[in-house]
């Protein structure tokens, strides 16, 4: 289903390519394809103790539990017991002699069925002797991985030089990923040291790389499938590893397939989450709201090892300008080790930290200047002579947020819904009001700049059908349809000839994660090279076979005019597999200008930024720091978009999940490390009720990425997530309003109610003092 | 004693199932997608608060085959005999074409990662069933069930809002047969005790058979909607057996309004008991449609909220506030008693060994009575307490002359506020009556910090609900 052919497929609004057996249950995840008749499950056994010497572990009841065939603990990995996506040796698949987090992996109990793995695995006993564990931040002595500092002008001189200055604390929580399929990964061995390991992943080549590592073999000896998973959202990065190492290591021993499929609160205590972080800022500003200075620490809690926590605070400080021009600036990051779960990458991969770090010294320059929010945001908007240089010193040049800005005024209504909710909080009842307009600047490439390549391979047949593969994973975010449209619009065939196929490293190899919003960007132009190299040749072979000229040479509607002959794409096809024209291409893109020297500070991390502007109507009841969202209005810059459909779920999806992050999600460890919201019974997500009643989401349609990217179109994962700082800005508005918004009430996230009616508190007793 | 049939019969979408080796703890989903390769429906949190899971059950109520959306991840096998359970993949359209529902879902990009979808499909269809063109109010409660970490909801509240123009209940192959269907599943209902799994697993025949069940069997388990047990077994790996399932015994689920009360059987649900209670109390309406989500109030029962004893369970507060009576009944004796004093410590009940929740009798409560009920979580909707009350005052020529403050979430068990009920009675209406009780909840309660909420939190939200009552008693001051 479709539609007809057209001039352009690419931009067009397509459904999902699984929608349809999306609703029918048709579409298979991981743990829904057929299994052999031998499968085993493996269960994970994992620690009690959050930091602690292991002096025994006892796995006499486990083997001996019903149906158990055996039991893997390190002294069964062939390879190396790493796992981390970094090669740095801190991430063992099974902790030996010390355990670094409460819930670490020990062991795998592996029985004939899941059911009987999983009461296997509580059998164990297992003796620790406590070390001291961090579990807070503020705890911590040392880091993960090298701090980073982006620096640009004199920022002490400015400072102490500043009219006004004030310094602060903001604390963001963290956040489970909350995919609704939890990890997945089952391994069938091969012949001699082969193993495909099937994984819910975004990234199969660091599996795959992975794999052999632990297995000790070489990579070609590990082959990875992925055809969709049920959402990552950066939570199938690198923490994928662990299953599917587990699995392959089990298929290895026991010679049979094994899957392994943790519930969700092993999921959720065992794998990483969104860094919470502390943020200490220093600012420097005049009577006009201006900033001239910031001076920002930003510590992370990574966890018990470094996994991608580097890259993660390094973007947190290559956002912490968010859209604003700090003349004089200095952001430093402090990756901190603690005993909890390794974090990792989620949508935004820190940068949504940054942005709620550049959004709270808005505000606190908007309270401390007496100034509107918005106004103050307006006077530092990066733009102007001179007022272009980010603190990584790549210059801003495809600004167009002053644009989007004044077009989501008007379309929100803002200047007289700001004045309406001030007039309505002037009455003094217990319910408040906040609304707040906040931006976005994206900044789209890894900043680990190797990683911006991608592949793709693409064979037509003889009767006229076209397999599409490249390095790219779904996960529920359209990039299949979109990369199919980029191929349909190459050959000018309808979608229904482009045959999507899984993910595998056997085909398309050395991939990078799909992550970071680059898929449809880094995938979309793979394909595309490969599409035009098979055209090319068609062309070619059309041209010499019916002796026209080239440009004679026309692809359109399922057909191919050559000439004055005309005839179905098919056709010509046939003719070229006669002639010996090779049908069968691969295509490589590599994202051009874009270097970085981290010693420095300095480069062009970015190809180009996405950007994006959101308006955020609260409601507060100040007796119990209830809230609703009452209405959200957003533009966003999605250049000229690939799939407008897509793109605009990506929007309204990414701003509830923000929303969440931002609001309800709390994670909450006791004491002892433990984690004590670990299932949807406590991890509380936004529910269909908690979207705005009113929810206007548009994407800019003049806009055209500046950069030839594909179709001029621009990334869209993660920036539509950053605008839940308008969220916050809202609820601390409607909370400022019980003191006379004569404080910056300093809301922290998550804001929930109890964080919301104890700030009304806060604010009550300093009015007081 | 009853005759016994040691083999359980449902229907299962177009077909008969005989299973004579189901086990106490066997849950649908893993029938379905284990034992069946029925694989659309999903696991996504085994716990009955994502709904990737959901299923229909219809089952006979009066006669006619009423269809709920369930959590089939908590729904046990045994308590499924003479239902009829209906999965994603007998949903189909003209033409074995997509459900209308399911149309529209495709046409609105309701989808993203798919893994949600057929939950939500289902919440949907069994919405649809009921009304196929449902205010905007009524698919958000619809959907209290069903987490989606993709879409943001907004493009399923839109496939929600325009399902019915694809299609219509009428033409639908559930509605059609729901005639054939009742007639199978009468047949089915043979009045028989069922055991199975050597008697691990019992459905008496009648409320008298469970009396004489539970009479040999003290210790057995009592399930009826199972989304407490459910989540013992799925998440403790707890061994219920034996367990007496309850959920079918119809009798035992009868709900009664007097002129003087309303008697409730302990297997009502909460979707059973709704209509009845919020007839007789509206205000308790909205209290109502926070607990659980959809297939939660459709599974869980008044009766089990009541008698497994929670501190943060939702309806105690509210039925202590009113003066509810709790009927308990062992072999042929009953009694009864103020539900507060059921509640002797944490995890502790005036429950006898083979003792059961009959029925909890709800006094009206007359005219010159004033209540309130609140419930305060972290999230809105589908989500356990951190504070939760009910307030009952009656109010004479501007005096109070009785208070009923009862919480949840304050301490070890649900508890009424004896010196903030005292600092009200006698006293004149007015806020600082309120305020002043507000501030004596401080010598009945000293709540506890976990990952709901904080002491101080809960304290204050305590002693601000009081408030919030006057308030919405005094709209001038509210305002």
């Amino acid at each position: 289903m479709t539609g007809p052919a057209t001039r352009e497929h690419m931009h067009r609004a397509y459904r999902h390519d699984s929608a349809a057996k999306h609703v029918t249950g048709r579409a298979a995840y991981a743990d829904d394809m057929a299994e052999p008749a031998d499968m085993l499950h493996a269960c994970l056994g994992l620690s009690a103790a959050a930091h602690a010497g292991v002096t025994e572990i006892d796995l006499t009841e486990v083997c001996r539990a019903p149906g158990v065939v055996g039991v893997l603990t390190a002294a069964d990995i062939p390879g190396d017991n790493d796992i981390s996506p970094v090669g740095a040796g801190d991430d063992p698949v099974f902790a030996e002699d010390v355990v670094s987090f409460y819930g670490q992996p020990m062991f795998a109990v592996v029985a004939e069925t899941r059911a009987e793995a999983r009461r296997a695995a509580r059998l164990a006993r297992v003796a620790y002797e406590p070390r001291r564990a961090v579990i807070r931040t503020e705890d911590a002595l040392e880091t993960v991985s090298e701090p980073l500092t982006l620096a640009r002008g004199d920022v002490e001189a400015a400072l102490d030089a500043a009219p006004r200055r004030l310094q602060g604390t903001l604390r963001v929580g963290g956040q489970d990923h909350f995919y609704l399929e939890s990890h997945i990964a089952f391994a069938l061995p091969g012949e001699d040291d082969e193993v495909r390991v099937v994984s819910s992943t975004q990234h199969p080549s660091e599996v795959q790389h992975v794999v052999a590592h632990v297995l000790g073999a070489p990579s070609s000896a590990v082959t990875v499938d992925v055809r969709r998973m049920g959402g990552a959202f950066g939570g199938k990065e690198s923490q994928s590893n662990l299953f599917a190492a587990v699995a392959a290591l089990a298929a290895r021993k026991f010679g049979r397939a094994v899957k392994v499929r943790p519930d969700r609160d092993d999921d959720m205590t065992a794998t990483g989450k969104r860094h919470d972080f502390r943020v200490d800022y220093d600012v420097g500003f005049d009577d006009e709201g201006r900033i001239l200075a910031v001076d920002s620490v930003l510590t992370a809690r990574c966890g018990f090892s470094v996994d991608l926590s580097g890259a993660v605070s390094d973007r947190a400080l290559f956002h912490a300008d968010n859209a604003y021009f700090f003349p004089a600036v200095r952001l430093r990051s402090r990756p901190m080790r603690t005993n909890t779960v390794s974090n990792t990458a989620f949508r935004g991969f820190g940068s949504p930290q940054g942005v709620m770090a550049a959004e709270r010294i808005i505000e606190e320059v908007a309270y401390g200047a007496g100034r509107s929010p918005l106004d103050v945001r307006k006077a530092n908007f990066y733009g102007g002579p001179g007022r272009d240089m980010t603190p990584y010193h790549q210059p801003v040049e495809d600004n167009i947020l002053p644009r989007l800005v004044g077009e989501i005024e008007e379309r929100a209504d803002y200047a007289s819904r700001r004045q309406a909710v001030l007039e309505f909080n002037a009455r003094g009842g217990v319910l408040r009001r906040g609304i707040a307009l906040t931006p976005v600047k994206f900044g789209v490439s890894f900043t680990a700049t190797w990683m911006n390549q991608a592949g793709a391979l693409v064979h037509v047949y003889r009767d006229g059908s076209i397999h599409l593969n490249h390095g790219g994973t779904e996960m529920g975010q359209g990039l299949f349809i979109k990369v199919a449209s980029v191929v349909a619009d190459c050959f000018q065939v309808d979608l229904d000839y482009v045959r999507i196929t899984a993910t595998s490293t056997g085909k398309v190899p050395n991939t990078s994660a799909t992550a970071a919003s680059t898929g449809s960007d880094l995938n979309g132009m793979a394909a595309f090279e490969a599409a035009e190299t098979i055209k090319r040749r068609l062309v070619a072979f059309a041209a010499g076979h019916w002796n026209v000229e080239p440009g004679q040479v026309v692809f359109e509607a399922g057909r191919v005019r050559i000439g004055n002959q005309d005839m179905a794409f098919a056709e010509l096809v046939e003719a070229a597999y006669m002639a010996r024209v090779q049908l069968s291409a691969t295509g490589f893109y590599r994202t051009p200008e874009i270097h970085w020297d981290r010693a420095a500070g300095r480069g062009r991390p970015f190809y180009y930024f996405a950007y994006s502007a959101g308006v955020t109507e609260v409601e507060v009841d100040t007796l119990t720091g209830e809230y609703r969202v009452l209405r959200v209005d957003i533009l966003h810059d999605a250049g000229r978009s690939l799939n407008p459909a897509i793109d605009l779920g990506q929007v309204e999806g990414g701003f509830i999940q923000g929303m969440g992050w931002v609001t309800t999600e709390e994670l909450w460890w006791d004491d002892e490390g433990r984690l004590r919201t670990h299932a949807p019974s406590t991890y509380k997500i936004p529910l269909a009720s908690d979207c705005p009643p009113v929810f206007n989401v548009h994407l800019a349609d003049w806009s055209q990425n500046a950069k030839p990217t594909i179709g001029r179109s621009k990334a869209i994962g993660e920036p539509p997530l950053l605008l839940c700082a308008s969220v916050v800005e809202a609820l601390s508005m409607a909370v400022a309003s019980t003191a006379g918004y004569r404080r910056c009430p300093r809301l922290d996230t998550p804001a929930t109610p109890e964080r919301l009616l104890l700030a009304i508190e806060r604010l009550k007793r300093e009015g007081a003092e | 004693m009853a005759t016994v049939r040691r083999e359980l019969r449902f229907l299962l979408n177009d077909e008969e199932v005989l299973l004579d080796d189901a086990g106490p703890g066997d849950s649908l989903l893993d029938f379905l997608r284990l034992d069946r390769g029925l694989r659309g429906t999903k696991e996504g949190c085994a716990e009955g608060d994502c709904g990737a899971c959901t299923v229909l059950v219809g089952r006979l109520r009066g006669g006619e085959v009423r269809y709920e959306a369930v959590n089939s991840c908590i729904r046990l096998l045994p308590s499924l005999d003479g239902c009829h359970v209906v999965t994603v993949e007998h949903l189909s359209g003209t033409d074995d074409g997509l459900h209308p529902v399911q149309q529209a879902m495709v046409d609105r990009h309701g989808s993203q990662c798919g893994f949600c979808t057929p939950g939500i499909v289902m919440a949907l269809y069994a919405l649809w069933l009921e009304q196929p063109r449902p205010t905007e109010a009524a698919i958000r409660k619809a959907l209290q069930g069903n987490l989606c970490r993709c879409t943001g909801y907004a493009p399923i509240l839109r496939a929600a809002a325009c399902a019915g123009d694809y299609g219509l209940p009428e033409e639908d192959g559930l509605v059609k047969n729901r005639k054939a269907v009742g007639e199978r599943l009468a047949a089915l209902a043979d009045g028989k005790r069922v055991e199975m799994a050597g008697g691990r697993a019992v459905l008496p025949a009648n409320a008298d058979d469970l009396a004489d069940v539970l009479a040999s069997e003290p210790a057995a388990t009592v399930v009826a909607g199972a989304t407490d047990v459910g989540v013992w077994i799925n998440k403790d790996l707890r061994d219920i057996a034996p367990a007496v399932f309850i959920g079918h015994l119809g009798g035992l689920g009868r709900i009664e309004v007097g002129g003087e009360a309303i008697e409730i059987g302990a297997t009502a649900s909460y979707s059973d008991a709704e209509a009845a209670l919020t007839e007789a109390f509206p205000g308790l309406a909205d209290y109502w449609s926070r607990i659980g989500g959809w297939q939660i109030r459709n599974m869980g029962t008044v009766g089990g909220n009541i008698a497994n004893g929670s501190p943060i369970a939702d309806l105690p507060p509210v039925l202590i506030a009113l003066g509810a009576e709790l009927v308990l009944r062992r072999g042929a004796e009953r009694r009864s008693m103020p539900l507060e004093d059921y509640f002797i410590a944490y995890g502790h009940q005036d429950l006898g060994a083979g003792e059961f929740v009959e029925a909890v009798r709800v006094p009206k409560p007359g005219g010159n009575a004033q209540l309130g009920f609140y419930k305060v979580s972290k999230r809105r909707d589908e989500d356990i307490s951190s504070v939760c009350a009910g307030f009952m005052l009656r109010v004479r020529e501007g005096r109070i002359e009785e208070a009923r403050l009862a919480f949840g979430g304050m301490a070890a068990t649900p508890k009424r506020a004896e010196a903030g009920e005292a600092a009200l009675v006698g006293q004149e209406w007015g806020e600082s009556v309120f305020v002043a009780a507000g501030q004596a909840l401080d010598r009945d309660f000293t709540p506890i910090s976990d990952w709901r909420a904080s002491s101080e939190y809960r304290a204050l939200v305590a002693r601000n609900l009081l408030t919030r009552f006057y308030l919405d008693r005094s709209p001038a001051a509210a305002s």
